[in-house]
């Protein structure tokens, strides 16, 4: 009798334990559901945190019953993906609503981590204030759309007039080539050895950010591509120049030290010390870059707007159109073992309706994809660099759309990083990065440039 | 059968731990050997459904630069921190304590020991505090007029060693003092006797008694040393580039960075290997004459 009692009682407790488990995440109908926001949180990037909770808040008066678990992770960009492939890999920490790059969708589609919301986005009234371009952006290979467009994102030079004064360049500087760029960075080095003349994201550590705002905005600039008619182009010149471009910035030293470049936290520094301080003169940085010194931003700087100038990123010799831009951007997307799909589609309708839109298109430096936000005089009025970097959409390029994208990007980095610490000269590096994309995508996949 | 059901009902008190060793260490060595033939991923299509791929990943392993490298200095890591440098400073200290005065040993003992005694993360920050470019070695040779170079970029792989000798000598000390210790006094004042000076002595009479002692010493920090990751990885990151990405960075890279977890499994079975090549040496060349 005694061991029996001994054996029942946690017996009972693990049949009780495994009920109320059941309720928490089966809860198939609508009373006590709780979804799960996964999203990143890092160094200067606070904006979508200071949204879902806000979020959070409203959701949960309107809908008794349903509580909502935001999830931030706090880590850079590609160990952001990391984690999220990873929370996707089992159902019971899978999320239910994931801040998603567009970059990744395909990727993620293919692995079986995303849902499609065409029917849903078919109900929604709102879903026509998307632009065309931004609709395309949450698109998987086969069509269906996986992902509600957040806001894009241009990419340019800031400087600091200031220190561009000090070496003796205009307040409206514009270079018109590769060279006028390294000519304004030498002259800086000249004019004040303690400045880091030029930034650019480089290597490893910086993830996807040395990808696209430091090295594809030098390639689509050469008349190359990465990717072209269904085809990754191998031993393009193009491709070489880029790299080149990357090693003389940081062989001549105008750039950081390689070793400051590979620090995890570098954008973090730039936006919201460097600059604001004078320590650098120019960045290649994105659009967003501002939000850092709006009030709601982690360094407020009031001043930003008379100190920080703006110019596009020239292609290398002045080739028409002259400029050259990349665009992104993030979406929301709904987990494919969501349990209650349609209360996560809700949130993120809630999240992405007008106003909070508008007050994340803001906060973020984003660049609108609702019309109705577009429109708003509060949109418009705001950031003065807003319209600077809504008129490079006309000369901006997108990222191949492709799932093998993200392992391509991944080799783009290391041969950046190779090359920005004199491991290897451009060409070598470049053709350890063919060899390596012929390895990825197969080599039926690919055409010489 | 009298004795096979005293082993069955020897066996049982057993069970549990068997189990739970098969199911939290053979499981994963397992899954990570089959992983390492397929192309699994954490994201695309083979997130999905990996595919068995046969020996795909070893043979793009091969052919990879980056992995003769990595393997090369994984070797060099090992060699020069574990087997040179945490042995050879574990034998000294443990000698030299055996004839210092009680106040001195007992300092220097626990000076020694406190770096084996920090966990793992906090011993890696505080080596990468001393190497830093504006870090306490260079303030301390900027003291006295000399410029530091900056240790982690210029030269990652002797900084990384540095600290792992730093951080592992205890370890050898604390094995060889207990086995000097062992060493029958009445051996090294018969050698003595017969006109053998200090390092006769120690070649010919204290090192081969505590031959298996030094077998075991060398396989075990062989062993730790080859799964270094935390201090490598805190100090360096693996750079600049790859010059100090040893196998079990680039493992983690290739897996958790670049999503290719079949690839990554691949390299950490690389590592099983180099692991088991150096025991079996290990085993044979100190192995006693008479067993």
């Amino acid at each position: 009798m005694r061991t029996a009692r001994v054996l029942i009682a946690p017996a009972a407790a693990a049949a009780l334990a495994l009920s109320l488990g059941a309720c928490g995440t089966g809860g198939g109908g609508s009373d006590d559901a709780t979804i799960t926001v996964a999203y990143q949180k890092f160094g200067n990037f606070t904006q979508a945190d200071t949204l879902f909770k806000d979020v959070k808040a409203d959701y949960e008066k309107a809908n008794p019953g349903i509580t909502v678990e935001l999830v931030p992770i706090e880590a850079q960009q590609n160990d952001y993906f990391t984690k999220l492939a990873l929370m996707n890999r089992s159902p019971s920490t899978a999320p239910d609503v994931m801040y998603e790059d567009t970059y990744m969708i395909k990727s993620d589609v293919e692995a079986g981590y995303l849902a499609p919301l065409d029917d849903y986005l078919a109900e929604w009234d709102e879903w026509g204030q998307f632009v065309d371009s931004a609709k395309q952006a949450g698109a998987g290979d086969d069509g269906k759309t996986y992902g509600v467009s957040m806001g894009t994102d241009t990419r340019g030079l800031w400087f600091n007039k200031d220190v561009l004064a000090k070496a003796g360049l205009p307040e409206d500087w514009a270079p018109k080539s590769w060279d006028e760029l390294l000519e304004a960075a030498r002259a800086i080095k000249e004019s004040d050895p303690d400045v880091v003349p030029f930034n650019m994201y480089s290597g490893k550590p910086q993830g996807e950010a040395a990808v696209m705002q430091g090295f594809e905005m030098l390639l689509y600039g050469t008349g190359d591509t990465l990717y072209e008619d269904g085809k990754w182009v191998l031993g393009s010149q193009g491709f070489i120049d880029a790299l080149d471009f990357v090693g003389t910035v940081f062989s001549e030293g105008l750039a950081p030290t390689p070793q400051q470049a590979l620090d995890t936290n570098i954008g973090n520094t730039v936006q919201a010390e460097w600059l604001p301080e004078g320590k650098v003169g120019i960045a290649l940085d994105g659009s967003w870059v501002a939000g850092n010194w709006l009030e709601s931003g982690v360094a407020p700087w009031p001043e930003w707007s008379e100190k920080m100038g703006t110019a596009p990123m020239p292609t290398q010799d002045g080739a028409d159109p002259g400029a050259v831009s990349m665009s992104g951007g993030w979406t929301l997307a709904l987990g494919s073992g969501s349990e209650n799909p349609d209360a996560a589609f809700d949130f993120i309708s809630m999240a992405l309706n007008r106003e909070n839109s508008l007050w994340f298109d803001v906060a973020n430096s984003q660049i609108a994809v609702r019309t109705d936000v577009a429109e708003d005089p509060e949109y418009t009025k705001t950031n003065p660099t807003t319209e600077f970097f809504t008129g490079l959409v006309d000369v901006t390029n997108f990222r191949p759309a492709t799932s093998d994208y993200p392992k391509v990007s991944n080799e783009i980095m290391v041969a950046m990083e190779s090359v920005m610490t004199g491991q290897q000269t451009p060409e070598e590096a470049a053709a350890v990065y063919d060899e390596a994309v012929a390895g990825i995508v197969g080599d039926e996949n690919t055409v010489q440039g | 059968m009298a004795v096979t059901s005293r082993g069955v009902a020897r066996a049982v008190p057993l069970a549990p731990a068997v189990v739970l060793l098969a199911l939290f260490m053979l499981g994963p060595v397992v899954w990570s050997f089959y992983g390492s033939f397929t192309n699994a991923a954490l994201t695309g299509p083979a997130a999905l459904n990996p595919e068995w791929i046969g020996f795909d990943n070893y043979v793009a392993l091969i052919g990879d630069p980056d992995f003769p490298k990595s393997l090369w200095l994984t070797v060099v890591f090992v060699f020069l921190s574990a087997v040179v440098g945490q042995n050879v400073m574990g034998i000294a200290l443990a000698g030299l304590l055996r004839s210092a005065v009680r106040p001195v040993r007992s300092i220097a003992s626990t000076v020694v020991v406190a770096a084996w005694v920090l966990p793992e993360i906090v011993a890696a920050f505080a080596s990468y505090a001393f190497f830093h470019s504006d870090g306490t070695l260079n303030t301390m040779l900027g003291g006295i007029g000399i410029p530091g170079p900056d240790w982690l970029y210029s030269t990652p792989m002797l900084a990384v060693i540095v600290a792992n000798i730093w951080r592992g000598t205890a370890f050898s000390m604390m094995v060889y003092s207990a086995a000097l210790a062992e060493v029958p006094p009445e051996l090294t004042e018969a050698a003595q006797l017969d006109g053998a000076n200090g390092l006769q002595r120690l070649a010919w009479v204290t090192l081969p008694v505590i031959r298996r002692s030094i077998s075991t010493n060398l396989m075990l920090t062989t062993l730790q040393t080859l799964s270094v990751f935390t201090l490598i990885y805190v100090m360096t990151g693996g750079g600049p580039g790859t010059d100090s990405s040893t196998l079990p960075i680039l493992a983690y890279q290739e897996a958790f960075k670049f999503a290719q977890v079949g690839y990554g499994t691949a390299i950490a079975t690389v590592m099983i290997v180099v692991g088991a090549i150096f025991s079996v040496i290990y085993i044979r060349a100190l192995r006693p004459e008479v067993d």
